[in-house]
């Protein structure tokens, strides 16, 4: 009898222990940002945390689960006109933001009865005619007073510095809470599950995963996403124009951040998030140049790069940071030789 | 009289979003892609059309016949660069690369041209505004009509096409199985290209009648891409005549919806569409069940 | 000069080596059957002859020309046609749209609808219905009908008997003899050995992607295919039991 077993699975490698006290180094120092930084990097941090929600959740949605909407600036829209609706009715603003993603999440759940009926194509633009047609309603709000749009005035309670800090704090907050969440969520058994249904929802239909369920579990969770980081935008932002908000837009950086970094890996949204902030703090004063750079980058990724820079960098090395998968090892002649298949998530279905 | 004036002009938009869905329809049924930047496409054809008009004093149906051709070459040369090598990678591909390019599309019409709207009405004569009238409260636009009578010509001409050629045979069965298609000596990469040619033909005739009636900028084909991707969706996808009855529907209920609100126009269209969801969702396929009906019923 | 000639052929399914060094020749007018159980590797070897599934090695050599690179269209109008494995008939299309199909090969010969039609005497009356409203027997009639179309020097028929009546296959292997007759090369796929031996003039029985036996049906007894098909011939040889 050998004293090791031949084969070895784990989840955790070296580096992604390593990784994980980097990430909590990392939540330490951002924790205390407005006290280190100045301004003006403290108002970008928020962004970035935006973004990461944004490409996380929509990652989860579509390169993990494979349902691909183009609609998810509804939820973002929605999100912040909730948020704004909630302060004028004189709920205290910071709480109001996660209320409004809340009640967002919520609403979410009946419109997921109908819209996840649709497939494929049909789902994928069907969210986002559900998106024009949320923006089409909020326009009528006489206090967003259509296209003129209304400010989050509570706001004006707090001095700048606070205002700043308050939001900061949400955002990384809201975003650490989401990661946490997300994560673990799909190194689930459900996270297992809407990897089957990306890949053939009837097998894994027959092998008794709740599909329905599954999807409007992840349909519900990407809504919430998006409406706190459209609520937190708010808070930043302080304006709310329904054009703003519910532009396709957002898909499109949506789509951007989860293609280039790597879509359905945890590590490669993140990535993507940290990519598009940086290109737009680079290029965003490029005007149209930068937006048809974002669209040729999303092209050329579609094309040749589908799993993203992370997924490449998956399939060649390997590296894992936030492994949500698990990893065989073949142990020959009692040493650990690394190697073997790693059940990762390849976003396309042949 | 004044509601059935509404449903009149309703019946006739619903015309140029049977012509505009066409495409749509086609290159889904034919090739399984949802080309995102339909829409764009059609409002490119626009501006060349008012380029043409514009700068060199070509009227645009004259303009057509330099645009449609070119456009059909544009869609071959799109099938066989991005859209083939999407198709081949399950649903996601296709949707992200038609995205990105529809925002590129978007942003260099908008580097060109600026946002300023423009239309072709100017260039067409009275054909804009010159309508029948049929009586004090109805009147039947010249142009509405044109569009109308173009969709069921074009419709018809494909689905005649399809059903009779050997090429429209080819088609057919390249859309069902582009695999054992091969077998049989069809060559499906080349097939395909020549439908999308065919697809971008009818975009291209689309946004030049949208530009006639209306007003178009560089971000338009988005909504355009909506209305079309409504119209089919409310047909039935699958059929092209379905398709001529989804653009009615669509034109009839924004019609009626902007009696009551300018914004009423959209809603109403959204609503319709969802409403069309639902229908179909509990009722079932009811056009495809009753032609099956009746095609059994033949035999 | 042969007609067909493969060379140690590989094909694969991802990682898995369903065609393995497999090589025979097929003369002009020859018909050869192809046994071998489930998963063997007949089908993937038929449809990477016919070009529907990319070699991984090895080549095919048909009228002198290596025709390994060449996709599956230009392999028709070369004059190579599969009846592939389900039949795979345009459902949607009626029979003689199914057949007429066929003309893309741009190939003449005898075989017009008209010749089919006379050849598949079952299919006259079914000319008008869809494909997919037919019988297994009307269904494999219109399959092997839609690759005659094509004027063939070589026909692959892909499980010829399979999901049909005995008495249907009767029928159909009665219109393959017609089909034997006028010097068509025939490959095909038999899961009934006593058939396939009765109409084939060699044999050639694959294994695990490899060939484990082959000869004229003369020569062999079916005794020997058998071993072969059930690899017991080759655990013989080892000298170990199966």
């Amino acid at each position: 009898m050998s004293a090791k077993s031949a084969v070895e699975v784990e989840r955790w490698t070296r580096e992604s222990r390593l990784a994980l006290v980097v990430a909590a180094l990392a939540a330490a120092v951002l924790a205390v940002g407005p006290s280190l930084f100045d301004a003006n990097v403290v108002d970008r941090l928020t962004t970035l945390f935006v973004y990461v929600i944004l490409a996380v959740t929509w990652n989860a949605l579509v390169g993990y689960c494979g349902l691909v909407s183009i609609g998810q600036q509804a939820f973002f829209g929605l999100g912040a006109y909730v948020a704004v609706r909630l302060a004028d009715f004189g709920l205290s603003v910071y709480p109001s933001l996660f209320v409004a993603a809340l009640i967002v999440g919520v609403l979410s759940l009946p419109l997921s009865a109908i819209m996840l009926r649709l497939k494929g194509g049909e789902f994928a633009i069907g969210m986002w005619v559900a998106s024009e047609l949320a923006h089409l309603l909020v326009n009528l709000d006489t206090l967003v007073n259509g296209e003129t749009g209304t400010s989050l005035i509570a706001l004006n309670a707090y001095s700048a510095d606070a205002r700043r800090a308050l939001t900061y704090w949400c955002a990384l907050g809201a975003t650490a809470g989401l990661l946490t969440i997300v994560f673990f969520l799909l190194r689930s058994p459900l996270g297992a599950a809407i990897q089957a249904i990306r890949d053939d929802e009837e097998a894994a239909e027959s092998v008794g995963v709740r599909v329905e369920r599954a999807k409007r579990f992840i349909f519900v969770l990407a809504a919430f996403g998006a409406a706190l980081a459209g609520a937190l935008w708010v808070a930043t932002a302080i304006t709310f124009q329904p054009k703003t908000y519910f532009s396709p837009q957002w898909t499109a950086y949506m789509i951007f951040m989860a293609l280039v970094g790597g879509l359905g890996t945890f590590e490669g949204a993140i990535l993507g998030a940290v990519a598009f902030f940086a290109i737009e703090a680079w290029f965003g004063a490029a005007g149209v140049w930068y937006l048809v750079g974002l669209g040729a980058t999303a092209l050329v990724f579609a094309l040749a790069l589908p799993r993203g820079v992370w997924g490449w960098v998956e399939d060649r090395t390997a590296l894992r940071l936030l492994p949500i998968g698990y990893r065989v090892n073949f142990n020959e002649a009692g040493s650990a030789k690394r190697g073997g298949a790693t059940k990762s998530a390849a976003p396309d279905a042949p | 009289m004044i509601l059935i004036n509404q449903v009149i002009q309703g019946i006739l938009l619903g015309g140029y979003y049977a012509l505009i869905a066409c495409g749509l329809s086609f290159m889904f049924s034919v090739m399984r892609i949802i080309n995102l930047a339909h829409g764009s496409l059609a409002i490119l054809a626009a501006y060349a059309l008012y380029v043409l008009a514009d700068r060199f004093d070509v009227s645009p149906f004259l303009g057509l016949l330099i645009v449609v051709p070119a456009m059909a070459l544009i869609g071959w040369a799109l099938q066989r660069s991005v859209l083939e090598r999407s198709a081949r990678s399950g649903l996601l591909v296709p949707v992200l690369s038609t995205f990105g390019l529809a925002i590129i599309i978007d942003n260099l019409l908008f580097q060109q041209f600026g946002a300023d709207t423009r239309s072709l009405a100017p260039y067409v004569g009275d054909l804009s505004y010159d309508s029948w009238e049929i009586t004090d409260d109805i009147a039947i636009g010249k142009l509405a009509a044109l569009t109308m009578a173009t969709a069921i010509f074009l419709l018809g001409g494909i689905q005649l096409f399809l059903k009779q050629t050997q090429l429209g045979r080819v088609i057919r069965a390249t859309a069902e199985d582009a695999d054992t298609v091969g077998l049989v000596g069809v060559n499906a990469r080349r097939v395909n290209a020549f439908a999308a040619a065919i697809a971008m033909a009818t975009v291209a005739i689309s946004g030049a009648l949208l530009a006639m009636r209306a007003t178009f900028d560089p971000y338009a084909g988005a909504q355009q891409l909506i209305f079309a991707f409504e119209a089919t969706v409310i047909g039935g996808a699958g059929s092209l005549w379905g398709t001529l009855i989804g653009g009615v529907v669509l034109g009839v209920a924004q019609s009626l919806g902007a009696a009551v609100s300018p914004q009423g126009f959209f809603i109403a269209g959204h609503l319709a569409f969802f409403g069309a969801l639902f229908a179909r969702l509990f009722f079932g396929d009811l056009g495809p069940r009753l032609r099956r009906a009746f095609a059994q019923r033949a035999t | 000069m042969t007609l067909l000639s493969v060379e140690r052929l590989e094909a694969r399914h991802g990682l898995l080596h369903a065609v393995r060094g497999v090589s025979f020749a097929v003369e002009k007018g020859e018909t050869i059957a192809l046994v071998g159980a489930n998963g063997a590797g007949k089908t993937t070897l038929l449809r990477t002859i016919a070009g529907a599934h990319r070699l991984s090695g090895g080549r095919i050599v048909f009228k002198g020309v290596d025709i390994s690179p060449r996709s599956p269209h230009a392999r028709a109008a070369m004059g190579i046609a599969l009846a592939p494995e389900g039949r795979r008939l345009f459902t949607r299309m009626t029979v003689e749209e199914n057949l007429l199909l066929a003309r893309s090969a741009r190939r003449d010969g005898p075989w017009t609808l008209d010749a089919v039609m006379a050849a598949f005497p079952n299919l006259k009356a079914r000319r008008r219905s869809l494909a997919g409203a037919l019988s297994g027997g009307e269904q494999q009639a219109t399959a092997i009908g839609r690759a005659l179309m094509t004027n063939p020097e070589i026909i692959l028929l892909d499980e010829v008997s399979l999901g049909l009546a005995p008495l249907v296959v009767d029928r159909v292997y009665a219109q393959l003899q017609a089909l034997k007759a006028s010097g068509v090369a025939i490959v095909l796929v038999e899961q009934d050995l006593k058939r396939a031996m009765a109409f084939a003039s060699r044999a050639i029985c694959m294994l695990e992607g490899a060939v484990a036996i082959e000869g004229p049906t003369g020569a062999l007894t079916r005794e020997d295919v058998t071993q072969a098909y059930f690899g017991l011939r080759r655990s013989a040889e080892h000298g170990a039991r199966a």
